[in-house]
């Protein structure tokens, strides 16, 4: 579904991924973790080329990202995101939220849309707050919003940007719930996270990353049990200790 | 395109050169006197006195509604009047028009420093004049060894470009007919016919001047973000 | 220092008119020239604005040299640049057809195009800081669900940016009806000009001026409280507490 071919970027002289490449097949979760720039959140912003790269090449479920012709916001369309800082739009309701690009972008039909808007809020437990903005709502409720939003466009894969990093740890959970159906009903995922706990549960492959380069990249069961890099075992012994 | 004839320009140098040094000093002025002035307004509008607060208010408030034409043309009538009361003359008094300048000049724009310089006072932490108060500063040493360095240094870049607007605004002596840069550049101009030639050369120097006095502006004020993200 | 109501519905040398008649139509002068000013400049700003956002260095460029140049010559100089000079710097045939405007409307015109341009300027400046203070988040959540840049600027950016500018969109409204006075230079009759000349045919200075001066200080209060109607009116719930 996912096809990332040594990828490289640059930020001026820095280096921020170097000759990165891996594959997500359809109905795979890949958790992507590393310590902090490793370059882990740029690899996934690249997907949907909200990042350039400089060389290598990434394809969505056959259509290459990077091709200069493509129509962008067609495949963003269809790949759905998740920030670290959930990114609603503060200006309108949540179920607008959910509404407008479905309209606007989709074109489907406003009836649909809200529709589709009040049944996804439904699923994520809000469908209470449907009316209110997302000033009025905690950040665990927030980043539901969010990942109902990405869905409602009815995605092909969902990439998560450190989903949970921003939110207090009592709301870790309830997101966490949520991402954790999305997989079980076979959602192909990529997702840049420290929850090792989700990781465990649900990714069938982990990637760790360590100064923009992919340093491991196998099957998860494998990597928590035996962590083939000194690097790899380091983070990994200063995470799960918390 | 008409003939144009620069060296006209090049023969009235001398003369510009003169109204070139009368907006600079209008402006020198008007800036230490603007700001010394807008300091004790700010701190008025800070305080706890609340018919002061009122009164500095209601100038502050009062300068920043009217155009500054307006202000020029009121403080050019009531200054020989407010001279000859003091002097207790029963004609009002010329006072020429330099020192008329630098008043109201002065004046008027004491009430945009003022409001730069109250930002910039509540810019600084309470915590800061807390400590000040806690070691035992009375309210002036307070406010001279803790709270105005550090809201003075914050302010110059915006203390700076409101010079530059200053500095940009003496143009307007031009409504009294004052020989300040533009002012003799319009009476030359108008002597000689060549309009185009010097207000195009009036724009050029202005434009030169301010350009580069705000990109060192710019500069100064990185300098700064920079040396304040490390403290 | 007698102050004297009388003054006012004395017959001005104008036929027909009293000196409060004149200060209105000169009060009158002043609103149509700051309206139509406004309007300029709220367009023309606000396509500055976003352009000096957008991801095209070039454009930026341009942007931004097109607020240096109205940001460093006084605004006076470059009335007397637009009426004085342009006419003379243009084809012979462009130059005598914008000649042959005579008074009121010929001055009228160029001050409200310098007034105009001159704002745009400002307001640009305004509505870039405005949309960059929203979080570049905003702007990638939007791209991410698929829309185009121009849709992520009208259904995301520009709402957001607009309710931060309310603000100093309101100063800079009262600045360009102050400046308006500048049009005094080249023969717009506007509210300044009239108290001034009212002064020079009856003398009362204070009469005059201070007619002028409280009309300004009503339309500066009316506009303060017209703006926090708006804010009010714009207020989006949640905002208040919301951190970031």
């Amino acid at each position: 579904m996912i096809k990332i071919e040594n990828i490289s970027k640059h930020y001026g002289p820095f280096q921020v991924l170097k000759n990165c490449s891996t594959e997500v097949k359809k109905g795979e979760v890949v958790v992507v973790c590393g310590p902090s720039g490793s370059g882990k959140s740029t690899l996934i912003k690249c997907v949907n080329a909200l990042e350039p790269i400089q060389s290598g090449s990434i394809s969505v479920d056959g259509t290459s990202v990077t091709d200069g012709k493509i129509n962008l916001p067609r495949l963003r369309s269809r790949v759905g995101m998740v920030f670290q800082h959930f990114e609603l739009f503060p200006h309108m309701s949540i179920t607008e939220n959910l509404a407008i690009a479905q309209v606007k972008v989709l074109k489907r039909s406003r009836e649909e849309a809200m529709c589709k808007a009040q049944g996804l809020l439904k699923r994520v437990g809000l469908q209470a707050h449907a009316h209110k903005h997302p000033g009025q709502l905690s950040g665990g409720q927030q980043q539901r919003v969010a990942i109902a939003r990405a869905l409602a466009m009815d995605p092909i894969c969902m990439l998560f940007d450190e989903p949970t990093s921003a939110l207090d740890p009592e709301m870790v959970n309830e997101v966490l719930d949520v991402m954790v159906e999305l997989a079980e009903e076979g959602m192909t995922m990529m997702c840049v996270t420290h929850e090792m706990g989700f990781a465990r549960k649900v990714a069938n492959r982990v990637i760790f990353m360590d100064q923009g380069e992919i340093i491991e990249d196998r099957n998860s069961q494998e990597f928590f049990d035996s962590p083939e890099s000194d690097r790899a075992q380091q983070f990994l012994s200063k995470i799960l200790t918390h | 395109m008409q003939n144009l004839d620069f060296s006209v320009v090049l023969n009235a140098l001398p003369y510009l050169a003169q109204g070139m040094l009368f907006t600079l000093q209008v402006t020198a002025v008007a800036m230490i006197g603007g700001i010394i002035f807008g300091t004790l307004l700010a701190l008025a509008r800070l305080s706890q006195l609340v018919w002061l607060r009122s009164l500095a208010g209601a100038y502050v408030n009062l300068m920043r509604s009217i155009p500054l034409i307006l202000a020029i043309f009121w403080i050019f009538f009531l200054v020989p009047e407010i001279v000859a009361w003091l002097l207790g003359s029963p004609e009002p008094v010329q006072v020429g028009t330099t020192k008329t300048a630098f008043i109201a000049f002065t004046i008027f724009e004491a009430a945009y420093f003022c409001e730069v310089i109250r930002a910039g006072i509540q810019s600084v932490a309470k915590g800061q004049s807390a400590a000040g108060q806690a070691v035992g500063f009375t309210y002036v040493q307070n406010m001279r060894y803790v709270i105005l360095p550090q809201a003075f240094r914050a302010m110059i870049p915006v203390l700076l470009t409101q010079v530059i607007i200053l500095f940009q605004d003496t143009s307007l002596l031009y409504v009294i007919s004052a020989t300040d840069f533009l002012g003799a550049a319009s009476k030359v101009a108008q002597r000689d016919s060549r309009l185009v030639e010097f207000y195009t050369f009036v724009a050029i120097v202005y434009f030169v001047i301010c350009f580069t006095l705000s990109k060192v502006v710019r500069r100064y004020q990185s300098r700064l973000n920079r040396s304040s993200a490390n403290a | 220092m007698s102050f004297n109501f009388d003054v006012y519905l004395q017959q001005s040398p104008e036929p027909g008119m009293t000196y409060i008649g004149l200060l209105g139509s000169g009060l009158a002068w002043t609103v149509a020239l700051a309206l139509s000013a406004w309007i300029i400049a709220l367009v023309m700003g606000t396509l500055v604005g976003v352009a000096r956002t957008l991801p095209y260095p070039w454009l930026v460029r341009l942007g931004n040299g097109y607020v240096e140049l109205f940001r460093n010559i006084p605004l006076l100089v470059q009335l007397f640049l637009f009426y004085f000079v342009l006419p003379e710097l243009l084809p012979t045939d462009l130059g005598d057809w914008i000649k042959s405007f005579g008074a009121p409307w010929g001055p009228f015109f160029t001050a409200m195009i310098v007034l105009g341009l001159f704002t745009s300027g400002r307001i640009s400046e305004q509505v870039r800081a405005g949309i960059n203070s929203l979080a570049k988040g905003q702007r990638a959540a939007a791209l991410a669900m698929g829309m185009t840049l121009t849709q992520a600027y009208r259904y995301v950016l520009l709402p957001m940016a607009g309710r931060r500018i309310i603000p100093p969109l309101t100063s800079e409204f009262m600045t360009i009806f102050k400046n308006s006075s500048v049009a005094l230079t080249i023969g717009v009759i506007e509210l300044t000009a009239q108290a001034q000349q009212m002064n020079e045919f009856t003398f009362r200075t204070y009469e005059a001026f201070g007619a002028a001066t409280l009309i300004y200080v009503l339309v500066a209060l009316t506009v303060n409280r017209l703006m926090a109607m708006i804010e009010r009116a714009s207020y989006i719930p949640g905002t208040a507490t919301q951190e970031r």
